[in-house]
C-alpha cells in the first residue's frame, strides 16, 4: 500500500508489559477514508494498540507511523498537534465528570482554538445534532445513559474535525437500540465527514457489518486478516472459533491447570 | 533469607523509584502552573472547593481548640496568679504551633483526601487519557490549578484558625473565667512579636500547604486505577501528610525559634 492511501502504518511492532509479549512483531496498515476493524479476544491487547497508535505508550521495538509521523519520535509539541487531528473514543467515554455536556463538548474547540463563544456554541450544537443530543446539552455526565455517554463522547471527538477516529469497543455493552445508533454513527461519520475509522473490538456482528477491512489478533501476532467475506471463509481453525463463538477450539475452555483427578482427590 | 533480601531490595527501589516520580511530577506541575494566569476560572473554581469548603470545619475547630486552651492555660496561670497573661499564652499557641498545625491536618482530611480521590477516579475513569489524548495535557488543565488552590487556600484558613480559636480563647477566659478584658487583649498584643510570631506562622502554613497538595495530588496521580487502589491512595494521602506536617513542623521550629 502507497504512502498516500495509508494513514497509519505499524511496522514490526513489539510491546510487552512486564514478561508477558503482548505483541510480538506485527505490522499492518490502515487505509485512509476507510474502517478498518482490529478484533480478537479480551486481553489480546486492543485497546494497547490504539495507546501505541496515539503515543501513549511506547513500544519495546518497531515503528507506528500516522500520517507518515513517527509517533514516537516526535516531540511532545508536535505529539500534541498531531493529536488534535486524531479522535478517541473511549470505552466508558472518559467524560470530564464536572462538567455538562455542553461544556464538554465544548473543552477541545476552547482548548486549542480562540474561537468566540457564540462560534464554539453554534459549532457545540452542531456537533451534538450530528449525534442526535442537541436535547441533551445541559445534562451532567452521570444523568446520561451508557450509550448517550458513548454518543456525547463521539460529539467531543469529531469537535476539531479529526483525520481519523479511533473507537475502543464502541459496541460493548449497549441495548439494542443504542447499539444500532453507535453502528448507524460510526459508519455516517466516515461516509459524510470523510473520516477515517479504527474500530477495536471484539462484538464480530456489528464488526463485520460496518467494516471494509478486519484484522484478527491473537496472542501477539496477526492471525487473520482480510475483507469480511474473506475472514468468512478464512481457512484458519482460531479465525472461525473466534468468529463463531465456539467454546472449544484452539482456545481451550479451560485455564491451564494441573490434571484434575489428581486435583481433587490427591491433595 | 534471600526472600528476605529480595524484598528489602524491591521496597527500597520501588520507594526511590517512586520519589523519583514526584520529584518529576512537581517540577511539572510547577511549570504548568503558568498556563492557570490566562484561565482565572479554573483557579477560582478549587479556591472554592478545597478552600470554602473547609471553612466550616476549619472554623469550628478553631473555636473548640481556642477555648480549650483558654480553660487549661487559666488553671495552670492562676496557680501563679499569672492569670492576666492568658491572652498572650492562647495566642502564642495558636499562632506559633496549633494554628498551622491543626489547620493543615484537618486540611489534609478534608481536602486532601478529596483531591486524591478526585484525581485517582479521573484515572480510572479514563478521564485524564482522554484529555491527554485529546491534545489537553492534564497537568494544566486538572492538576495546577488545584496545586495552586490548596496553596494559597493553606495560609488563609490556618490564620481563619487561629483568629477564631483567639476569640474561643477569649470567650472562655473572659466570658466566663472572668480575666480583665483588656488585659487579654493588652497582653497579646505585647508579647506577640508580628516577625517571629505571626510571619514564622505563616511561613509554616505555606510549607504545609506546599506539601499536603503535592501528596495528596501526587498519590491521586500515581494510584493504581481500580477502586483498591484509589483508596489506599486515599489512606496513603492523609497518612503521609499527618507524617509530613508534624515532621516539617519540628525542623521549621528548630530553625525558627531554636538556635540550632
Amino acid at each position: 500500500m502507497d504512502s498516500d492511501t495509508e494513514i497509519v502504518s505499524i511496522q514490526n511492532l513489539s510491546f510487552s508489559r512486564g514478561d508477558r509479549k503482548i505483541f510480538n512483531d506485527i505490522s499492518l496498515s490502515i487505509p485512509r477514508g476507510k474502517i478498518t476493524a482490529i478484533m480478537g479476544p479480551s486481553g489480546t491487547g486492543k485497546t494497547t494498540l490504539l495507546k501505541l497508535i496515539g503515543g501513549q505508550l511506547y513500544p519495546d521495538q518497531g515503528s507506528v507511523l500516522v500520517d507518515k509521523q513517527n509517533v514516537h519520535q516526535l516531540k511532545r509539541s508536535d505529539l500534541y498537534t498531531l493529536r488534535k487531528r486524531m479522535g478517541m473514543l473511549f470505552q466508558s467515554g472518559a467524560l470530564l465528570t464536572d462538567i455538562n455536556v455542553f461544556d464538554n463538548v465544548a473543552l477541545p474547540l476552547r482548548e486549542h482554538t480562540t474561537l468566540s463563544e457564540s462560534m464554539i456554541r453554534s459549532l457545540v450544537l452542531i456537533k451534538l445534532q450530528a449525534v442526535g443530543l442537541r436535547g441533551a446539552r445541559d445534562l451532567m455526565p452521570n444523568e446520561l445513559s451508557g450509550g448517550m455517554a458513548r454518543r456525547v463522547a463521539l460529539a467531543r471527538a469529531i469537535a476539531l474535525d479529526p483525520m481519523m477516529i479511533m473507537y475502543d469497543e464502541p459496541f460493548t455493552g449497549q441495548d439494542p437500540i443504542s447499539l444500532g445508533t453507535l453502528v448507524k454513527l460510526i459508519k455516517e461519520m466516515n461516509n459524510v465527514l470523510g473520516l477515517t475509522s479504527i474500530i477495536v473490538s471484539h462484538d464480530v456482528e456489528e464488526t463485520i457489518g460496518i467494516a471494509d477491512y478486519i484484522y484478527v489478533l491473537s496472542e501477539g501476532k496477526i492471525a487473520g486478516q482480510g475483507t469480511p467475506e474473506q475472514i468468512k471463509n478464512l481457512d484458519s481453525e482460531w479465525v472461525q472459533q473466534f468468529m463463531n463463538g465456539h467454546a472449544d477450539g484452539p482456545v481451550h475452555f479451560h485455564y491451564p491447570a494441573d490434571n484434575y483427578h489428581k486435583d481433587l482427590f490427591e491433595n | 533469607m534471600i526472600r528476605f533480601f529480595q524484598h528489602l531490595g524491591h521496597t527500597t527501589t520501588s520507594s526511590f523509584a517512586k520519589l523519583g516520580r514526584s520529584f518529576f511530577f512537581l517540577t511539572h506541575t510547577l511549570t504548568a502552573s503558568a498556563s492557570v494566569i490566562p484561565r482565572p476560572r479554573l483557579l477560582t473554581n478549587q479556591l472554592y472547593s478545597v478552600g470554602v469548603l473547609s471553612f466550616l470545619i476549619i472554623t469550628i475547630s478553631g473555636l473548640f481548640v481556642g477555648m480549650v486552651l483558654g480553660l487549661q492555660g487559666f488553671y495552670i496561670l492562676s496557680d501563679f496568679g499569672a492569670e492576666e497573661t492568658l491572652g498572650v499564652m492562647v495566642a502564642a499557641s495558636l499562632v506559633r504551633e496549633l494554628g498551622p498545625v491543626v489547620a493543615a491536618l484537618l486540611f489534609a482530611g478534608r481536602a486532601g483526601s478529596a483531591l486524591t480521590a478526585e484525581i485517582g477516579l479521573m484515572k480510572a475513569t479514563e478521564q485524564l487519557s482522554g484529555m491527554e489524548m485529546m491534545a489537553i495535557d492534564p497537568l494544566k488543565r486538572i492538576i495546577a490549578p488545584r496545586f495552586l488552590a490548596g496553596f494559597i487556600a493553606m495560609p488563609l484558613l490556618a490564620a481563619l484558625f487561629s483568629s477564631v480559636g483567639v476569640l474561643g480563647g477569649h470567650i472562655v477566659g473572659v466570658g466566663t473565667l472572668g480575666v480583665d478584658d483588656g488585659a487579654y487583649w493588652s497582653q497579646m498584643q505585647a508579647g506577640l512579636d508580628f516577625q517571629d510570631d505571626i510571619i514564622n506562622g505563616i511561613i509554616k502554613s505555606i510549607v504545609f500547604g506546599f506539601a499536603i497538595s503535592w501528596i495528596s495530588l501526587f498519590e491521586g496521580y500515581d494510584a493504581i486505577p481500580t477502586s483498591e487502589g484509589v483508596s489506599r491512595a486515599t489512606t496513603r494521602t492523609v497518612v503521609n501528610s499527618a507524617f509530613t506536617i508534624l515532621g516539617l513542623d519540628f525542623i521549621l521550629t528548630a530553625l525558627m525559634f531554636g538556635d540550632i
